[in-house]
């Protein structure tokens, strides 16, 4: 028996800074699942599930494995406007969520920067939005997922179910998340009321922030990178409150149509060719200051309204913007460190890049609350994630910047994230999770994917997918 | 040099342009299946790179064989971005002689392979927008010659089945190069006295034109001298003894 030869595709992630190919089978149904794991056996090739392709990294493919495309898996098969209860397939993305939801006046609970991260996606890898500290990842307002396991059975798993808290961020290795239902948020306005102000230093960034994570429903703060002395960590930091008068006519899709030009002049299709010649060091450093000087002239401490959509999913404003990063792609490093830590730790990461020349183009800096689940990155604390050209040519400098960030994390007690990593090595994924949470993992997924038939090259490169039940003799 | 391609299968590579093309490739650091009849002769090559050859007993004629053969091996070499059909057999042929059995050998070896060969990889490719196909055809394909009949038949059919990829593929980013030697140095030669070129020197040119995505001579007097016997006419060619 051979495999469809023409369904091989190249892959990659959201930084497309690495690609494979694999065969990839499109599953409408839990038939086509069923038949899919089938014809991966029957030619002794492992499965990796994969939705829109939203992670950053190698999460959804790996060399000649049998791909399974969930995206076909689209139908919102149940929406209750009285209770906002929705119940969605696995690839439903964001967008067609809210589109549905938000004229009978409810918002999805959390979501991420870009709206085409797929139900799925979100659960598999944890997903997490701008009120992180606040609502808790998208997996907290799940009340029921259904999963089929590679041998065909289809699992019925709430929040309380140990394995419900395995199976969220363990990025697809315990099987197919047919469909879940979320509880959604009400809202009587399609805008949210946003106050953006400028910090002159890391101090201050921490300072505000821990004043309005007490208060705001949304908090993220841009950091400017490439600020060395005493305007390092300087940024704009953007709080937003759900307002408290109603206003149904923004609640339309019109009202959250985003511009198709900027500026009133510009196509936005057309901006990333604007960008590509200034995406490099000079043109960034640049673009950076820039965007601090005018921040602090422009409309600082006033707030202004600002649609749902606009405000959440700003990595859909200008369309294509990745690839002013072609060819090479771009890498997000993502440190989660705790509160009491963080500013020191994140203080280190900027001069390290800064020292090896590889300043981050784009910092993002977010506040964070703990989570029960088994893999998560989640801590009460910071993250800041910095996006980095990949340049081969100096692929030694970045692997060497890369690890030696990630050591300064781990020893502040941080985190990673599965859906941006591409730069972990198995020691370091295992050192932040410990020996406990090893250990469970490795129990359920030996229940659940005995034949260890899930995989994907993320959960090769961390020895996730190598996790098997301790054995007796290894844990004497 | 950058490493211009990480994965390839070479097919009929056990003995000349094939092999030194596999060691060159291998030597550059591409990972190379290798394919030929002949173990012997595949393990002699593997010992010229062991740690980036891959070897694989196949015999080209067998068809059927090779879409489970060509799974198989870029699973193991988790992928591929060039393929380079180089298997050929020249059996010396009478003036007045039509073997059946001789004619069926050369058109299976030098076209039917060639063309079950090409085609997993031009369906692959063509789903993954990416890789280069290379033909080892031949000045032989540019006239039908009194010399061999099948011969200049299979290397013909080869030429214009890649010029057919060639013109499907070439807007999907995959390159096809139909390389035309003349005569080089090797054992498929033998018997041949007239001017060879040197198989390192063949192998070196081929190497830097892999990536040219047309048909490439080996020798600008082979150029230019077909462009004129690709277009003598009939008559004069009856008389020609070429």
């Amino acid at each position: 028996m051979t495999l469809p030869r023409d369904a091989v595709r190249r892959l990659s992630g959201f930084g497309f800074s690495a690609h494979a190919d694999g065969y990839v089978v499109p599953c409408a149904t839990e038939d086509d699942l069923r038949r899919a794991f089938a014809l991966a056996r029957a030619n002794d090739r492992p499965v990796v599930l994969r939705g829109a392709g939203r992670s950053y990294g190698d999460a959804a493919y790996r060399a000649e494995a049998v791909v399974l495309d969930l995206t076909p898996m689209n139908q919102i098969e149940a929406w209750d406007p009285a209770t906002g209860r929705i119940i969605a397939q696995a690839g439903v993305d964001i967008d067609h969520l809210w589109r549905r939801t938000l004229p009978d006046g409810w918002w999805p609970p959390v979501v991420s920067g870009t709206s085409f991260t797929t139900v799925g996606g979100a659960l598999a890898m944890n997903i997490h939005g701008k009120n992180h500290f606040r609502s808790g990842s998208f997996a907290e307002h799940v009340v029921r997922i259904e999963l089929m396991t590679p041998d065909g059975q289809i699992l019925p798993l709430r929040p309380q179910d140990p394995r419900f808290r395995a199976v969220i961020g363990s990025a697809g290795l315990l099987g197919v998340v047919l469909r879940a239902e979320i509880q959604f948020k009400p809202v009587t306005s399609g805008d949210l009321r946003v106050l953006a102000f400028t910090v002159p230093d890391w101090h201050a960034q921490f300072e505000a922030m821990e004043r309005y994570a007490g208060d705001a429903n949304y908090l993220v703060s841009w950091v400017d990178l490439f600020a060395t002395g005493s305007g390092a960590g300087r940024g704009v930091i953007h709080a937003a409150w759900y307002p408290d008068e109603s206003a149904p006519k923004t609640l339309t899709l019109e009202h959250q149509a985003l511009p198709s030009k900027i500026l009133g002049l510009v196509p936005k299709s057309q901006v990333w060719r604007a960008l590509r010649p200034l995406n490099r060091r000079a043109g960034m450093r640049f673009i950076n200051a820039a965007k601090y000087l005018s921040s602090r002239i422009k409309g600082n401490g006033k707030e202004h309204c600002q649609s749902l959509v606009a405000f959440s999913f700003l990595l859909d404003y200008v369309p294509d913007w990745r690839r002013a990063y072609e060819p090479d792609g771009f890498v997000q490093f993502q440190a989660f460190v705790p509160r009491a830590a963080a500013q020191a730790t994140f203080a280190e990461l900027a001069r390290r890049a800064q020292a090896a020349g590889q300043e981050a183009f784009l910092g993002v800096l977010k506040r964070h609350r703990p989570d029960p689940f088994l893999l998560t990155w989640a801590l009460d604390g910071y993250s800041l994630a910095m996006d980095f050209r990949v340049n081969p040519a100096l692929a030694a400098t970045q692997t060497a910047l890369f690890m030696k960030m990630t050591e300064t994390v781990l020893s502040a007690g941080g985190r990673f994230y599965l859906a941006k990593d591409s730069t972990l090595t198995a020691a370091q994924f295992r050192a932040y999770l410990g020996p406990d949470a090893i250990a469970a993992f490795a129990q359920i997924h030996a229940q659940m994917d005995p034949e260890g038939l899930l995989t994907s090259a993320l959960s090769e490169r961390l020895g996730l997918d190598q996790v098997g039940p301790a054995s007796p003799t290894e844990s004497s | 040099m950058a490493q211009r391609y990480k994965r390839a299968i070479v097919i009929g590579a056990s003995r000349g342009i094939g092999a030194e093309l596999a060691v060159r490739l291998a030597q550059s650091g591409t990972q190379v299946a290798i394919l030929g009849r002949s173990a012997a002769h595949l393990d002699s090559v593997m010992a010229q790179a062991p740690e980036n050859l891959r070897a694989y007993v196949h015999d080209v004629t067998d068809l059927t064989a090779i879409p489970a053969l060509f799974q198989r091996i870029t699973a193991d070499l988790e992928g591929l971005d060039l393929l380079i059909y180089a298997a050929g057999v020249m059996p010396n042929v009478g003036p007045l002689e039509f073997d059946p059995a001789i004619s069926q050998d050369i058109l299976m070896v030098n076209l039917n392979g060639a063309v079950a060969w090409l085609d997993e990889a031009a369906a692959r490719f063509a789903g993954t927008g990416h890789g280069t196909l290379i033909g080892i055809g031949s000045i032989s394909g540019d006239r039908g010659r009194r010399l061999n009949p099948a011969y200049h038949a299979a290397k013909a059919g080869l030429a214009t089945y890649l010029e057919s990829l060639r013109n499907r593929l070439s807007v999907r980013g995959v390159t096809v190069t139909t390389i035309k030697p003349g005569p080089v140095d090797t054992a498929m030669t033998a018997s041949y006295s007239g001017k060879k070129m040197p198989l390192d020197v063949a192998t070196a040119k081929i190497f830097a034109q892999l990536g040219a995505g047309r048909e490439v001579y080996l020798s600008p007097v082979h150029r230019a001298i077909f462009a004129v016997i690709r277009h003598l006419p009939s008559g004069v060619m009856r008389r020609l003894s070429l």
